[in-house]
């Protein structure tokens, strides 16, 4: 008798799935939105907030392929997915793209079967420590006892920068951000690992900021960026090129106030043109609208835009642009021409 | 009578199977036998299929490969190059580990807190109803997180023992509780300490054949031998006087300092200052602890490596490795009088050692050194699911010793036994037999339980195979099968060894 | 004798001495606290131990608690309005993440206007059992009670309201053929024809069925998708709808348990054993990471839908073991007395085996509830916003990272609140069915 709710949910279920194979542009489409992993908290990245609306730096890279599709930022579902179940829930078709600072590898790229499309944030590990222990370099934290986040690569790159060092240290490793945070606090742990971002916003919420340092060395390549499953190469051009869109957009001066101005007509410049569309066909070749690039950037803004509102230096977490700065700046990021 | 003649004997027909009582059983096993093969072949079939869309394998080959990643608490030897099989194995002892100290706890605390539960002191009785609701009606989860931050609080952090800090260590400076766990001190083992244990394993067995020859005494005549005395002296007096006869005789035997380079009865400081640098080989055990001390004693900076033998030590010190050497008087000749190597002896001496000392844990740069560490982990989570299942373990004691009735303690009192003896012979070997079944399962609950160790992590086998290996080599399916076996086998045999202990304690009805 | 008697006593009193009052130490508070906590040495002891141990947990409690701060934006504004009432480095909880969110962590992702409808979905629940769990109440709702599960599904999830009674006409259509077919062609091929013809129209007919309906007349609240549960919402459902789907699996596993048939009940056993011997979080993640393999390539259906499957199983053995001790504690004579009125065995199960072990079940299968609404919080470790996750999530936003004990201490009142009510409830049953036993 009961065992209806079953039956009955697994009828709704069965409408509301997705078969992985197919292309996934033509499952997003007929579904009206996209589905995107992101993680289930983290400062800046991806947080739910009061009124339960996902915001975030990675969030926002989402919204911007859901506004190429469909001219609209909210027509995305955000499923919260831990360092463990993130890559079972992109491979099984859970979701469409996963948005959860994941770090390029070579075993996830080519074992794991996905395709990362770009890079969105250059991130590297590194390490905070209290200022009165008056350590200046992380090759002086022999015998130290480290707070690590698990379930990351962050447990073999510390592991790899002891050993390459020759130095002991003692992990002790913690499931959440908020747990590892409360253990340094409290002294459990003398150096707190992760991210140099996730430890820039960590820092930046203790009530005496000043107190805890970030040591210079950076001991990891920590590229993160979306990713989709491999072997559908549609879906992951589009997704590499809205990414290269918002970054190209700051690199041309595009920005969510001037953009729809710009795509009124063609301007002078024939390369922001062509990514907004007023002239060539460069939206059609991915089978989106020619302006899919102008709505993406109308609706959460260009690359600098969104870092601006999320992580910049304006906002709580108050991370520079350092290496995440437009190549023309000194920094790492270089959009493809459009053409 | 005669008459009567056999039912007619029709011949087997299909219909049989299905109206015929006797054989309908069978049927309904064979189909549900064939729905069973059925589905497994379904699924197995499925899975087959799904692996190969993902273009992945069904391959064990994972547990061979390097892990990568360090486990803070080994109870075996273990270091990142080693592979994920050899780090499942240390996360299944550590699971162990957990849950055997968890399992035992609990009973003690659910046990006391049974117990005071029924007290007539109402302050205790109330209080003790406030922890078993409290921690039963609460998840686990939430407890093992809060105690663990509550722990990390509450102790102070290491720093806190430098001086001029709010800490001090206790027990004459062998115990340190920070928050990063309790440093305990560390038995090593010098000469005479394998007699020693013999010595005590056979005074043990000594003071167990007292008790029943002490038993049997009581049972044939009458007589009540004096029991416990007897019996903790058997057990002690042979150790204490082994232990100090090993420590009079070689123990206080002379190790000298020896060193190239030196001027005989050079100190060591001054020998230090000429050499720059101070390296020492020593042989295990206590040799090694005391010749630290004399070093640590005198605020020197020196390094140090440890020996299987004797030899190995003078070896090594010969090729260089170490500029010093400390050997038991006697076993420097191949040192003294070779001509290749300049060795003399330093001002400094030492002792060989007691069969077992102990070896303190000391601040160092970070953290302390040397001793055990008992890490918070495990301290949180042992703690954690200790209290968490022994409120569990509470009630069940309650409700056994409920369960005895109200007449076994007044035919006890009527025979004149004190309310202790009356609580061990009477009430709780009755009351045991209510309590041991659901006990089994709490023990049960309580290892499954320790997989939350994810919450404050302590690295049992769930977050070496079932999380970082998973994670790191992709192979989910491999991964959770063994680690459900793992759980599944575990749960087998604690419940197996419970089963054979109840069916002994059971009343036997005759 | 009366003679030497007044002879050798000197003096005889002849008045009554009045009443006196006890003595202070022998009555009221002085004698129940003399009794009661200081009546030897060890009891003394424990006294003291006792007292000191809640003076030392109220001592710290009690100036965090009274300091709270109820009413701020975010933790910085949570500190400034400490730092300007009671000083700096005073303890002060900052409860005002509660007030901030506690809607999010009662309801998760619900969208705020169909608020009513997780409660509404309660309310029916609630009295959906009450005549299971309160014999007041006429037999006769318990076929209302058959119907819940529908109503709760149309209330949480939403979206036509056809589909769920596109399912529940299955059952009908099942009892129709039953009583059809049982004098035609007797009770095995009645009981084959109502498993297999449901069967047929809910993979053949219930879908089209509903669809059809739909368009005709498009009745139905707003479709909630399974993602936007959260928080104690999330909890419930899970816990509820386990408990409820593994009911009558449970049942039939006790029974197979039971069996004489070999196969069966070698069967029944293994799966009871394999599933209550792994943990939990072991099946969640099974559910997680592996389900999507056991199943036809390009089946794919949400996370919570599989983590109710995988719980559903998970308590269906341990129902089949409360199941099994109530079928146990039945006297044999009632068996006995089932099979000499020449009933078959699903007929002695139906009448008179299974409403008599159910009923001394009930407790148990309380406990195991309770046992089972606790373990929910596991789902945090696969990614699912429960009020444990959600309470991560929180801390993960810039206005109240750093916040800790506040949020854990409400969690785990909540918890407290629930399960400690229905563990009283339990107990009164124990109790009640003891003396009914008498």
């Amino acid at each position: 008798m009961k065992k209806t709710v079953f039956l009955g949910a697994m009828a709704v279920s069965g409408m509301v799935a997705g078969a992985a194979a197919a292309a996934t542009l033509d499952d997003v489409k007929a579904r009206g939105n996209v589905n995107c992993g992101v993680s289930t908290g983290l400062a800046g990245f991806s947080t739910p907030d009061a009124n339960g609306k996902w915001q975030g730096f990675d969030v926002d890279v989402c919204r911007a392929v859901a506004a190429a599709i469909f001219g609209d930022p909210d027509a995305t579902e955000f499923v919260p997915t831990t360092g463990q179940t993130r890559f079972t829930a992109l491979a099984s078709g859970e979701i469409d793209v996963l948005t959860r600072n994941t770090t390029w590898t070579f075993s996830r790229d080519v074992d794991l079967k996905f395709d990362f499309t770009g890079v969105n944030y250059y991130d590297g590990q590194g390490f905070m420590i209290p200022k009165a222990l008056g350590v200046t370099s992380a090759k002086d934290l022999d015998g130290a006892t480290v707070c690590i986040q698990t379930g990351t690569t962050t447990e073999l790159n510390l592991a790899d920068f002891f050993r390459a060092n020759n130095i002991s240290y003692e992990p002790v490793p913690i499931e959440t951000n908020a747990e590892a945070q409360q253990q340094y606090l409290a002294g459990a742990c003398d150096v707190y690992t992760t991210d140099a971002s996730g430890l820039a916003a960590t820092r930046a919420t203790f009530e005496n900021p000043s107190e805890h340092v970030v040591l210079p060395e950076i001991i990891s390549k920590e590229p993160l960026g979306p990713l989709v499953r491999h072997g559908d190469s549609d879906w992951a051009d589009l997704n590499r090129w809205v990414l290269n869109a918002l970054i190209a957009a700051e690199e041309y001066g595009v920005t969510s106030a001037n953009v729809s101005d710009m795509a009124s007509a063609a301007g002078s410049n024939p390369e922001i043109n062509r990514l907004l569309g007023t002239e060539g066909n460069l939206g059609e070749m991915l089978g989106l609208d020619a302006d899919f690039a102008a709505k993406a950037i109308g609706a959460v803004g260009n690359y600098g835009e969104i870092f601006e509102r999320h992580i910049g230096e304006s906002t709580p977490v108050g991370l520079a642009r350092g290496l995440n700065a437009q190549w023309t700046e000194g920094g790492l990021l270089y959009a493809p021409p459009f053409r | 009578m005669s008459a009567m003649t056999d039912p007619p004997r029709p011949s087997f027909r299909l219909s049989q199977l299905i109206y015929d009582t006797r054989y309908r059983s069978i049927t309904i096993q064979v189909v549900a036998l064939v729905l069973l093969c059925a589905a497994f072949w379904w699924l197995i079939d499925n899975t087959v299929e799904n692996l190969a869309v993902l273009g992945k394998d069904f391959d064990f080959g994972f547990l061979g490969d390097r892990a990568g990643y360090d486990i803070n608490q080994m109870l075996i030897p273990y270091d990142n190059s080693m592979s994920h099989g050899r780090a499942a194995l240390v996360g299944i002892l550590n699971t162990m580990l957990v849950a055997f100290l968890g399992c035992v706890t609990a009973t003690v605390i659910g046990v006391f807190a049974g117990v005071l539960r029924l007290s007539k002191n109402w302050v205790v009785s109330r209080l003790m109803a406030v922890y078993v609701e409290g921690f039963r009606n609460v998840p686990l989860l939430l407890w093992i997180v809060l105690i663990f931050a509550l722990m990390t609080e509450a102790t102070p952090q290491p720093r806190d023992f430098r001086e001029g800090g709010s800490a001090s260590m206790i027990l004459g400076d062998s115990v340190a509780i920070t928050n990063r766990g309790v440093f305990l001190p560390m038995p090593t083992w010098g000469d005479g300490a394998a007699v020693l244990g013999l010595v005590v394993v056979l005074s043990l067995i000594g003071a167990y054949l007292y008790r029943r020859h002490a038993r049997k005494v009581l049972y044939d005549s009458g007589r009540l031998l004096p029991m416990v005395w007897p019996a903790l002296a058997i057990a002690i007096v042979p150790a204490v006087v082994v232990y100090f006869a090993f420590a009079m005789s070689t123990g206080s035997a002379q190790v000298r300092l020896m060193a190239a380079d030196a001027t005989e009865g050079q100190s060591v400081a001054a020998y230090g200052e000429a050499q720059g640098s101070l390296s020492v080989c020593v042989p295990e055990g206590t040799i090694g602890l005391n010749v630290q001390r004399l070093l640590r004693g005198q605020d020197l900076r020196y390094s140090e490596s440890v020996f299987a033998t004797e030899a190995m030590a003078i070896d090594a010190f010969r090729n260089g490795d170490c500029n010093m050497v400390a050997v038991p008087a006697g076993m420097e000749q191949p040192l003294l009088g070779n001509p290749d190597i300049a060795v003399s002896a330093l001002s400094e001496s030492t002792t060989r050692g007691a069969p077992v000392q102990f070896e303190k844990p000391v601040l160092g740069g970070f953290n302390f050194e040397g001793g055990v560490q008992v890490r918070n982990s495990l301290l949180a989570l042992w703690l954690a699911l200790a209290l968490y299942t022994g409120a569990f373990i509470a009630e069940i004691v309650r409700a056994g010793i409920l369960a005895v009735s109200k007449g076994q303690s007044e035919a006890a009192f009527a025979l004149g036994m004190r309310p202790n003896r009356t609580m061990n012979l009477v009430i709780l070997p009755q009351a045991m037999r209510v309590i041991v079944p659901p006990l089994i399962s709490q023990f049960l609950n309580l290892t499954k339980n320790s997989s939350l160790a994810i919450a404050v992590g302590y690295m049992d086998v769930r977050a070496t195979l079932g999380g970082i290996s998973i994670n790191q080599t992709g192979r989910e399916l491999e991964g959770m099968l063994l680690l459900g076996m793992f759980y599944l086998a575990l749960s087998l045999v604690i419940s197996g060894a419970m089963n054979i202990y109840n069916n002994r304690s059971r009343l036997k009805e005759r | 004798m009366s003679d030497t008697h007044a002879q050798t006593v000197g003096y005889v009193r002849d008045t009554m001495i009045d009443e006196q009052p006890a003595p202070v130490g022998q009555t009221g508070a002085v004698k129940w606290i003399r009794e009661n906590l200081f009546s030897g040495v060890i009891n003394t002891l424990l006294t003291v131990i006792s007292l000191y141990v809640i003076w030392v947990v109220v001592s710290h409690l009690y100036p965090w608690l009274a300091n709270s701060i109820w009413d701020a934006g975010s933790l910085t504004e949570c500190r400034e309005i400490r730092d300007a009432t009671v000083g700096p480095d005073a303890p002060a909880a900052c409860f005002a993440v509660i007030t901030d969110r506690w809607q999010q962590l009662v309801f998760g992702f619900y969208p705020p206007e169909h608020y009513w409808r997780p409660v509404v979905a309660l309310l029916v629940f609630l009295a959906a059992i009450a005549p299971v769990l309160f014999q007041g109440i006429p037999r006769r709702a318990l076929w209302l009670s058959a119907a819940a599960p529908f109503v709760l599904f149309a209330l949480l999830w939403g979206g036509s309201i056809w589909g769920p009674v596109a399912v529940a006409l299955g059952f009908v259509i099942g009892f129709v053929v039953y009583r059809v077919l049982l004098p035609l062609a007797g009770n095995l091929a009645a009981v084959l024809g109502a498993i297999i013809v449901p069967l047929l129209y809910w993979l053949f007919l219930a879908g089209p069925l509903a669809g059809a309906l739909t368009s005709v007349a498009p009745i139905g609240l707003e479709y909630v998708q399974s993602k936007d549960f959260g928080g104690f919402t999330l909890s419930v459902v899970i816990g509820v709808s386990a408990i409820i789907l593994s009911l009558p699996l449970g049942i039939l596993l006790a029974l197979g348990r039971q069996s004489n048939l070999f196969i069966i009940n070698k069967i029944s056993v293994a799966f009871i054993e394999v599933i209550r011997g792994v943990p939990l979080i072991v099946w969640l993640f099974t559910a997680s990471l592996l389900l999507n393999y056991f199943l036809p390539p390009g089946t794919n259906f949400d996370l919570m839908l599989r983590v109710i499957i995988m719980v559903t199983l998970f308590s269906a053995a341990y129902i089949a073991e409360v199941v099994r001790g109530g079928l146990a504690a039945l006297p044999k004579g009632q068996y006995e007395g089932a099979s000499s009125l020449g009933l078959d065995y699903w007929q002695s199960m139906r009448l008179i085996i299974l409403p008599q072990a159910l009923k001394i079940s009930i407790p148990g299968i309380v406990n195991t509830f309770i046992g089972l609404f606790k373990d929910t919080t596991l789902v945090v470790f696969i990614g699912l916003l429960d009020p444990i996750g959600l309470s991560n999530a929180i801390r993960a936003s810039t206005d109240w990272n750093g916040v800790y004990w506040e949020l854990f201490v409400f969690i785990g009142l909540m918890f407290f609140i629930a399960c400690f009510s229905m563990g009283r409830y339990s107990l009164y049953l124990e109790k009640k069915l003891q003396r009914e036993h008498r």
